[in-house]
């Protein structure tokens, strides 16, 4: 316990990394995975607006991405990170693999919940005079929001979850301060202090998609 | 001129034929109702005359504007002016009973406050004024599908489409939102293209009437005449469902078994002292004519229907009460 005292700055920061990695994480995946959820629904044969082509592109890089195990995904993308952050370690490279996995898990949960919007509605707003754009936007959307927002938390838990295999890649977080500072020292108080802390966030992100959830649903 | 026009519309879908070379004039301020069992052909030539489907051939008119001959932006603009409801309401039930009824409005590009003040009217016109900020899945379906109503009113248009508008509702809904329909036609003259498969509906609020089958119009007529002197045996169907017209098979077999005389069928006109001549030709022939079934029934405020009788007596004096009843123009056929 007083080692886990002594440790306890680079415990604070550990925990400032995990926010770090998942809080960009699931906001850029997030919109990213948004974008490409929606191009999945819109293009879709008979859907608003119809691509063929941009639909079978989309769908078969999402389906080649999506069963990537993280650890080997992080390995794999890392050509990519170098083009484009200049590094393959540490918090930022760790943070742009999480974002585009989660994008591409999101998507297909936006997808999903998109398509379950009645298609009656979708004729209501076309028969309104309505823009395709502009129904999926203000019609489609708010329709799905609910279901949306839980399959956001869904993925925010899976992203907390992704963010403790970071440390493999000098990533820092929780996951990392557990391994290094706790199991590795066989200090188990230390691994189920940062297990407890993990619980907590994840928690906390639970409820408040719940509360948001329950919002757009008014139940 | 006509406010919608079909002409030789077809269209094909990959498995099946939903219109088959259909015709149709529809008239300015009428309520046209369009009546065929599922699988008709109806949805689609609804769809049709807002340009939410596009025909394999053939040409759809709103107006002077032709929707076959248009880019979808322009269709789009023709939307604006044709309001349509549905079966199921489709109700936005992200936004408000207001939310509902203001977004044409948003879509037409109306301000704010111009928009509040109509969707307070609509609401008003439709009496759900008080439930402006509840949203769809607190209301009944009557009342879903008068918020509809209201929406598909919102940017005043001059048709509407009414696609199996009361199918989901119980029969006392039912009455309640095709009154509010008729009152949509008298009060703010709206054109009015109803499909639904219940000849109730079409009896209830319909000026004039097309009857499809098979992806054919196959009779066309105001209501009264093509319910009281079907041609088609669509229609015919559709009439014997709900007025009682001739006895089905199973039915005349039946009366065979209790009764031994002569069953004649005579279909009721509209016509003062029309029954009283029928049982003066009976007795002057010594005829006794017995009702063993049938029905009379008002369409657009005309009786239509028909009456089975037993008729008993001398052979000659039936041949002779028969012959001078069709001479007379009787509507009648004796039942083999």
């Amino acid at each position: 316990m007083d080692e886990f005292l002594t440790n306890l700055p680079v415990f604070r920061e550990a925990i400032g990394q995990t926010f770090y990695i998942v809080g960009i994480s699931v906001l850029a995946g997030g919109l990213l995975g948004l974008a490409l959820g929606l191009v999945l629904y819109a293009t879709r044969p008979g859907s608003l607006l119809a691509n063929r082509a941009v639909f079978i592109a989309v769908n078969i890089l999402v389906n080649v991405v999506r069963p990537i195990p993280f650890v080997i995904f992080l390995t794999a993308i890392q050509p990519l990170m170098l083009v484009t952050i200049g590094t393959t370690i540490g918090t930022d490279a760790v943070t742009f693999a999480l974002s585009l996995a989660a994008a591409f898990a999101v998507s297909r949960i936006v997808e999903q919940n998109l398509l379950a919007v009645e298609p009656g509605v979708v004729e209501a707003a076309r028969a309104a005079g309505a823009r395709p754009l502009s129904i999926l936007l203000t019609v489609v959307v708010p329709e799905a929001l609910g279901p949306v927002v839980l399959g956001y938390t869904f993925i925010f838990v899976g992203v907390v979850d992704m963010s403790a295999q970071a440390g493999l890649f000098g990533g820092g977080g929780l996951g990392d301060f557990a391994v290094t500072y706790g199991s590795q020292r066989y200090n188990w108080p230390v691994v189920y202090i940062t297990v407890a802390v993990i619980i907590v966030i994840v928690q906390a992100g639970q409820f408040l998609g719940n509360f948001l959830a329950r919002k757009a649903l008014r139940r | 001129m006509s406010h919608v026009r079909l002409r030789n519309v077809t269209k094909r879908f990959p498995r099946v034929v939903a219109l088959d070379d259909v015709s149709l004039e529809v008239a300015r301020g009428e309520v046209f109702g369009v009546i065929g069992q599922s699988g008709a052909g109806k949805s689609t030539l609804i769809r049709l005359i807002n340009g939410l489907e596009a025909p394999t051939g053939g040409q759809v008119w709103v107006g002077d504007q032709e929707i076959t001959a248009m880019s979808e932006k322009d269709r789009r603009g023709v939307r604006r002016d044709i309001g349509m409801i549905f079966q199921q309401f489709n109700l936005f039930r992200s936004r408000t009973v207001a939310g509902n009824v203001a977004y044409p409005l948003k879509v037409a590009g109306v301000g704010r406050a111009e928009r509040d003040r109509r969707v307070a009217r609509l609401l008003d016109f439709v009496g759900l004024l008080d439930r402006a900020h509840d949203h769809p899945e607190q209301l009944s379906g009557g009342q879903k599908q008068r918020v509809g109503i209201a929406r598909a009113l919102a940017t005043e248009p001059s048709l509407l489409l009414a696609d199996e508008a009361t199918s989901a509702l119980d029969p006392r809904t039912t009455a309640e939102v095709l009154a509010l329909l008729r009152r949509v036609n008298r009060e703010l003259g709206v054109t009015i293209v109803l499909i639904t498969h219940e000849l109730d509906v079409i009896r209830t609020v319909a000026d004039r009437v097309a009857v499809m089958e098979g992806g054919r119009v196959v009779e066309t007529g105001t209501v009264y005449d093509v319910f009281a002197r079907p041609e088609s045996a669509a229609a015919a169907d559709f009439v014997r469902g709900a007025l009682r017209d001739r006895p089905s098979a199973e039915t005349l077999e039946r009366l065979r078994r209790t009764h031994d005389g002569r069953i004649v069928t005579v279909a009721i006109r509209d016509q003062a002292g029309f029954q009283t001549s029928l049982a003066k030709t009976f007795l002057a022939h010594r005829v006794a004519a017995g009702i063993v079934y049938g029905g009379v029934s008002e369409l657009q405020e005309r009786a239509v229907g028909s009456l089975t009788f037993e008729l008993t007596g001398p052979a000659e004096g039936i041949d002779a009460a028969l012959a001078a009843l069709r001479a007379d123009g009787v509507d009648l056929t004796e039942e083999s």
